[in-house]
């Protein structure tokens, strides 16, 4: 019985096959509670949330401002301050993300200042999402003079993706093979011509993937935007960039710092709406993913 | 003849690098773009935190022990805002980091494909959760239904409350981390142990985790980094007021909760408590930063190269 062998190594005899296999059975079950702590731990926040918020969900609260009578309070400006913060946000995060992807990517030369970037794109991932807040509140309310605007809540929103996008847009240029440039320029394309018309559009469905997910982070944001201003009742649709305004995480927040227990309802209510719309993109990127993978041309 | 046909043809290429040189230029700035935002957030926090410390002391701010700048009698120690960061993101890092990496040993080394394509996307989902969710997570569930049956307390804000909650927020970077660096642990490696007789345990905690130990403690410090910068949270949960304690079950201010304190509030540019946010936000930002470039060292000096 080969099983049962104890090997002594330097006299100090080997604890048995039974110890073992109860040792390995024990971090197995531990491993597995582990794992899936995350997932009941999910699963009570949604319930928490849908419980506290189902009841409040409804056309009115959609389509309310906010108000100091619990019953009455909806997230109309809310939702309104967040699709014009999320559409200058993903203009201004697109253009310059893209472009310096494309340029790090396919123009650049590895001399010092590539290298700068690269490391600075790099930490610049993990600055607390508090501090773009301040340098927003800095530069563009107070020394822009744009004040307490959606412009620059949108700016602000739109550094902080950046590094995502950037990201996501390299990988999907590298992906591309080099022969498409080749090919491209072999029939007298300049580089730019090779990449705008060959490269890019390859790319395309790995850095909208990219772009909708880095949207999805801004979208649930709520510190930096409370540095630049959003913390603040609105009680109109915005009408233009530079308008005040606020946003779904903010006035969720605003609710939750009620001490009335029916706002504790408008917010689980909020977050049920956000959750939702979170859901969606992801959604969207993983079928954005899926379709144009299928249809890869190499 | 030949030579006119190269000659329009070095001209159309001039012509073309001409036209296309705004292209490139513009696509340079936007480089630069990120660059400009490190540089931006360095001058705007130096700045404003240089017109501060023209009115608080060094020595006062950083071993003040007592922080009241909205009081009437204004002090300005950050050490109660310091041990509040610290003691909160501890403990949330107390819970994540073991969570996070008895579930990545799971992910990569034992779970099969039906039970890992379950909890991957799941803990993807738990990412992506708003921040302000998990602060109302922890008022509405975590502080009443948790903590108070178990430590018999009254407090709606507690420290651990805000922790617990960041620690969940935290499992998955701490697992998804820890898993890359395990699956990068070449299967050569594995086999090696098992053919002189180790078991899956033994291959597991004494073969992979030392073989990724760098990518482990890189995730580690990452976390720590999310940890000490996470804002909502702690503003909901662990409660607006500054507390020089390690108790807990106490509520207390972190530097971030300040920095919304002020924020949320109506404080004109040019007082001293508009500078402060200022001062704390390049305390936090030292933080952070240090923490991400530790990180990024132990990935470059430790990781284990195999062929």
């Amino acid at each position: 019985m080969i099983r049962n062998i104890t090997i002594s190594r330097g006299g100090k005899a080997r604890r048995g096959h039974g110890f073992r296999r109860g040792r390995g059975a024990a971090f197995v079950a531990l491993a597995m509670t582990a794992s899936f702590l995350g997932v009941v731990v999910l699963a009570v926040l949604l319930i928490t949330v849908a419980r506290d918020g189902i009841g409040v969900l409804g056309l009115d609260f959609i389509n309310s401002y906010p108000s100091y009578k619990p019953e009455e309070a909806g997230a109309k400006s809310a939702l309104a301050g967040t699709l014009w913060v999320m559409a200058f946000t993903a203009l201004f995060a697109i253009i310059a993300g893209v472009g310096a992807a494309i340029y790090l990517e396919e123009f650049a030369r590895r001399s010092w200042i590539t290298r700068v970037i690269e490391i600075n794109i790099n930490n610049l991932a993990g600055v607390p999402s508090v501090v773009y807040g301040l340098l927003g509140l800095a530069v563009f309310v107070y020394g822009m003079g744009l004040g307490r605007s959606i412009l620059a809540g949108a700016l602000t929103l739109a550094l902080l993706i950046l590094p995502i996008i950037i990201v996501a847009s390299r990988e999907g240029l590298r992906s591309v093979p080099p022969s498409m440039r080749e090919a491209a320029m072999a029939l007298g394309a300049t580089r730019w011509q090779a990449v705008w018309h060959q490269v890019l559009p390859a790319a395309v469905p790995t850095i909208l993937t990219g772009f909708i997910l880095a949207l999805a982070r801004a979208i649930g944001e709520t510190a930096p935007l409370i540095v630049v201003g959003a913390f603040t009742t609105v009680l109109f649709v915005p009408t233009s960039p530079t308008d005040s305004f606020t946003v779904l995480p903010v006035q969720i927040y605003s609710w939750i710092g009620r001490p009335l227990p029916a706002f504790q309802e408008n917010a689980a209510a909020g977050i049920v709406l956000l959750l939702t719309v979170l859901m969606m993109m992801n959604a969207v990127a993983i079928i954005v993913r899926n379709v144009y993978s299928r249809r890869s041309r190499w | 003849m030949a030579n006119t046909i190269a000659e329009s043809a070095r001209k159309r290429r001039l012509r073309q690098r001409l036209r296309e040189a705004p292209i490139l230029a513009f696509l340079f700035t936007c480089a630069l773009v990120s660059v400009v935002t490190t540089v931006g957030i360095v001058l705007v926090l130096l700045e404003e935190a240089l017109l501060f410390f023209r009115e608080v002391s060094v020595v006062e701010f950083l071993t003040g022990t007592e922080w009241t700048p909205l009081f009437s009698i204004k002090q300005f120690g950050v050490l109660p805002l310091l041990s509040a960061t610290a003691l909160i993101s501890f403990m949330a890092l107390g819970i994540a980091f073991p969570v996070g990496l008895l579930t990545a040993i799971y992910l990569s080394e034992y779970a099969p494909e039906g039970i890992r394509s379950t909890v991957k996307p799941v803990l993807e989902v738990l990412a992506g959760i708003p921040t302000v969710v998990f602060g109302f997570f922890a008022i509405s569930f975590i502080n009443p239904s948790i903590i108070k049956p178990l430590f018999n307390t009254d407090t709606i804000f507690t420290a651990l409350g805000a922790a617990m909650a960041m620690g969940v927020m935290l499992i998955p970077m701490v697992a998804s981390l820890s898993e890359d660096a395990m699956r990068a642990v070449p299967t050569s490696l594995r086999e090696g142990a098992y053919a002189v007789g180790s078991d899956r345990f033994q291959v597991s905690v004494k073969v992979v985790v030392p073989a990724a130990l760098s990518g482990i403690v890189a995730a580690a410090l990452l976390a720590l980094a999310r940890a000490v910068g996470e804002t909502m949270i702690v503003t909901i949960a662990a409660g607006g007021v500054s507390n020089l304690s390690w108790n807990p079950l106490e509520a207390m201010q972190t530097m971030t909760a300040y920095i919304m304190e002020v924020a949320t509030g109506d404080t004109p540019r040019g007082t001293v408590e508009y500078e402060s946010i200022f001062a704390v936000g390049l305390m936090l930002f030292l933080f952070t930063l240090s923490l991400n470039l530790l990180a990024q060292l132990v990935l470059a000096k430790f990781r284990e190269i195999y062929e």
